[in-house]
Order: C-alpha cells, then structure tokens, then sequence
C-alpha cells in the first residue's frame, strides 16, 4: 500500500473518488431540482403571458398572480374537445412516445417536426365569463433549431394577440431576432385565419400591408418559413383546427 | 512549504497581462467566441470557469501525493466535471436566465483546456493556496479578455452595454445601423487578434522569435 503506483491504490484511488464526486453531484441535483422546476414552470407561464399581451417583456409583476386569470386546459387534437389528462402529463414527453402521438405524413408535417402529441395543453382567458382570448403552444424547426413558443387568438379567433417564442437556437442578429419585441409588435391584429378558418397569414419580404401579412425577419427567410410553415401547421386540420372550430360553433 | 508573499503576487496576476490563457497561451478560445456577444453571459461564465479553476485546483493540489500516475488525467477530469455540473445546477437554480442564454457552455467548461492545463501543469506540482490562487489568476485572465472581448462586440454589434441601450439602433427607430458582423462567433477572432497585437507591442517579451 506504501507504493501509490501500485494497482491496489490505483483502484482505491479511483473508487474513492468516483463515489466522492457521484455523492456530491447526485446531491447537489437532487437539492436543487425543486428550486429549478420552479424557475422552468414560471418562465413558460411568463411567456404565456407575454404571448397573450397581458404582461410587459421585463415587468416585474409578479407572474403567479397574473397567470391565477388564465385557465390552462388539455385538447384531444384529432376530436377538438377537452379531455383530463394524467398530473405528470408533458406534451413535449407526450410527441416522442409512439403511443401518445400521431406520426405525421410528409404532406402534413408543414412544421418539420416528425410527429405530434395527441393532446395539447391550451390556455383559456375569460373576462365575466365570456371567452376573451386563447393562447396556443406551437413549435416546429427553424434553420438550425426547433423553436417552440405561442401564440395567443382574440376573442374572434382569427385575430393575432400576440406571439412569442420561448427557447430556440437560431442565430443571434439573424434568426434570433423572432425574439425582437419590435418585430413581435408586427403581430397583434394580424388575421391569421380567414372566414372558414383556414389559416392565411403569410410573412412577406416587403410591403407588409394587408391583415394577413408580417414583414418577414431579414437574413432570416429559413427561420422566417419556419414561423409561417408551424403557424399554418398548428392552426389547420392536422393541429388545432378541429379545436378552433368547435370553439367557434359555440359547442365547447 | 513557507507561504512566500512575492510568489503569491506573481502568481494571482501574472496571468493576467503577462502570461495570459488566451492571449499568450491561446486556450479556451471555443467559449471566447461563444459566450462574448453580450456582457452579462461573458462575465457569468468568466465566474464560473474561475470558480471551476480555482477549487479544482485546490483539490487536484490536496489529493495530488495520492493520484497514481496513470489515471491522473481522469482524476482530473473527474474532479473538473463534477465542479462542473455543480455550477451548472447552481446557475439553473438560481440564474436561470443567463444559464438559459449560457447553455452548453457552462458543461462545455469540463473541456475548457484552461482547466485541465492548469491542473496538469501548476496543482500537480504546487501546494494547495498556491493552486487555489494560480486557479484564481488564471481565471481573472480569462475574465479580462473574454469581458473586452464582449465590451466591443455587445456595444458594436447591438449598440447595447449590459443590456442598456447606448447607441439606439435603427430597428429601434434610433442612429446607429449595427454591425451584424460582430454577432457573429467568427467576430471574436479579429477581436481577440488585435488584442494580442497590441498586448504584443506593449510587453514585446510575448513576440515569439523568428522560426
């Protein structure tokens, strides 16, 4: 044992070590996994309600309260209606899992995301009662990244609220700029869906005029389809198209 | 081993002008270029590596009469990956903004040639204060560089210091149209080569010799 190249120490060397460091890295996860859901759950519901036009970029207004005004509900894609889901339910878990998703063809996979979850999670804004706006998650790929965000409906469920993007990893300047809240102020009052809701909107290079488009990103066109192509994706048939319409008949 | 106050000196700031990681040594160029568009990342991650380099310094140099030879590199590695998943937890708890915006780079300190060249090199060889301060030294040469490197590339490239406007940029209805090329990683380079162009005229001792 005096020899500290003999193999006898290497190996206790070695064990030691590895159980030292696994103690204090699988403590240190487990401490502080609470604290970083927390932080995870608070900035989703911070973007939802940026998204929605309901709170400033940077306010510090305290997240929890606003978010008590907004109901958060569970969709089946395929029928339109709310269903309950499990407490653990996780949508972005929920697309991977060949028995909770829908494998998409290439004609209807606009948002090149491979394949959908079955149920999504929807948010729901009332004012005395009466359905004032609704916020849709939406995500699909970029140039080089999947950006996921939402985007929130008016009251007549064509209009644009608001839209915001909350993780990406498109190139900063470029891209990146989809975070850009003076090109996200484009959005509000654009109509996304025309009378028989089908979704219209386009993002165009230069004279952005009409309802239906958005001055695109520039030096950004792939980014730029991206945003379009989900859009169309998660408002038509194959996303949250049959929800929307039986909104709109009033039956839900 | 008696503590010298004069080593002490050279070593905590040696590294910062006249023996610096990037500079001289052209380490951890990678997150240099990663981590340098906007002030507040750079100095986040200048705290975290110098975090990372200090106390795995300070272990490697407490345990380092007991690493046999040949595994002290994965020693090494061991101890630097756990400091660093460590502070990659730390930062998701309680700065989970810049952790978000940081994102791989903090896990990507673990190959920080930095790191692992300091440990090698200096705790290996020196007592444990020793090595805590040349982790120390070693880390604030890394900070200085990377925190001018962002200084010019946040205020050039949006116009913006630590998140505050200072040049109103055009898209913002201001003056001044940025410069996209500064966003880009590859801006770093030109940055960090007219950095040691002029550290190079001020202490001539770093030119390298004719080949």
């Amino acid at each position: 044992m005096s020899n500290k190249e003999s193999p006898t120490k290497t190996i206790i060397v070695a064990l030691l070590l590895s159980l030292v460091c696994s103690v204090v890295v699988s403590t240190a996860a487990i401490k502080l996994k609470p604290i970083q859901q927390k932080n995870q759950a608070l900035d989703k519901k911070r973007n939802i309600l940026v998204a929605a036009g309901m709170m400033e970029e940077k306010s510090s207004a305290s997240v929890e309260e606003l978010f008590s005004q907004i109901e958060s509900k569970y969709v089946d894609l395929t029928t339109g209606e709310f269903v309950e889901v499990p407490a653990k339910f996780d949508q972005r878990k929920a697309a991977k899992d060949p028995t909770m998703n829908v494998a998409l063809t290439a004609e209807q996979d606009l948002g090149g995301i491979g394949a959908r979850s079955k149920i999504a999670h929807v948010y729901i804004v009332k004012k005395d009662g009466q359905l004032d706006s609704i916020i849709l998650p939406i995500h699909g790929k970029g140039l080089f990244s999947t950006l996921y965000g939402f985007i929130a409906l008016d009251k007549d469920l064509k209009t644009v609220k608001g839209i915001k993007y909350y993780e990406h990893g498109e190139t900063p300047g470029l891209g990146g700029e989809v975070d850009n809240s003076n090109w996200l102020a484009k959005w509000p009052g654009k109509q996304v869906l025309d009378a028989n809701g089908e979704p219209v909107l386009t993002l165009v290079k230069s004279d952005a005029n009409s309802a239906n488009e958005v001055d695109a990103l520039s030096g950004a066109t792939w980014t730029t389809n991206g945003v379009q192509n989900m859009i169309h994706f998660w408002l038509g048939d194959n996303g949250f198209g049959p929800f929307l319409d039986k909104l709109r008949a009033g039956e839900i | 081993m008696a503590f010298d106050k004069q080593e002490a000196k050279s070593v905590l700031f040696a590294p910062i002008f006249n023996n610096n990681p990037i500079a001289l040594q052209v380490l951890g160029i990678c997150s240099a270029l990663a981590v340098t568009v906007k002030l507040e990342t750079a100095f986040v991650m200048s705290v975290a590596l110098t975090a990372v380099v200090a106390f795995s310094n300070l272990l490697i140099s407490l345990i380092r009469n007991h690493i046999p030879s040949s595994i002290r590199i994965i020693v090494q590695m061991t101890i630097i990956a756990s400091l660093v998943i460590l502070v990659d937890q730390i930062l998701k708890a309680y700065a989970y903004d810049i952790s978000k915006q940081l994102s791989v780079f903090v896990g990507l300190i673990i190959t920080n040639c930095i790191v692992m060249g300091r440990a090698e090199a200096y705790a290996m060889k020196n007592g444990p204060v020793m090595s805590f301060l040349d982790g120390i030294g070693n880390g604030l040469g890394y900070s200085v560089l990377l925190i001018v490197v962002a200084f010019f590339r946040e205020l050039f490239g949006s116009g913006k210091l630590w998140g505050y406007t200072i040049f109103q940029s055009i898209s913002d209805g201001g003056w001044y149209q940025t410069n996209g090329l500064l966003l880009l990683p590859a801006s770093s380079f030109f940055i960090i080569g007219l950095l040691i162009w002029a550290l190079r005229t001020w202490k001539t001792d770093q030119v390298e010799g004719k080949e």
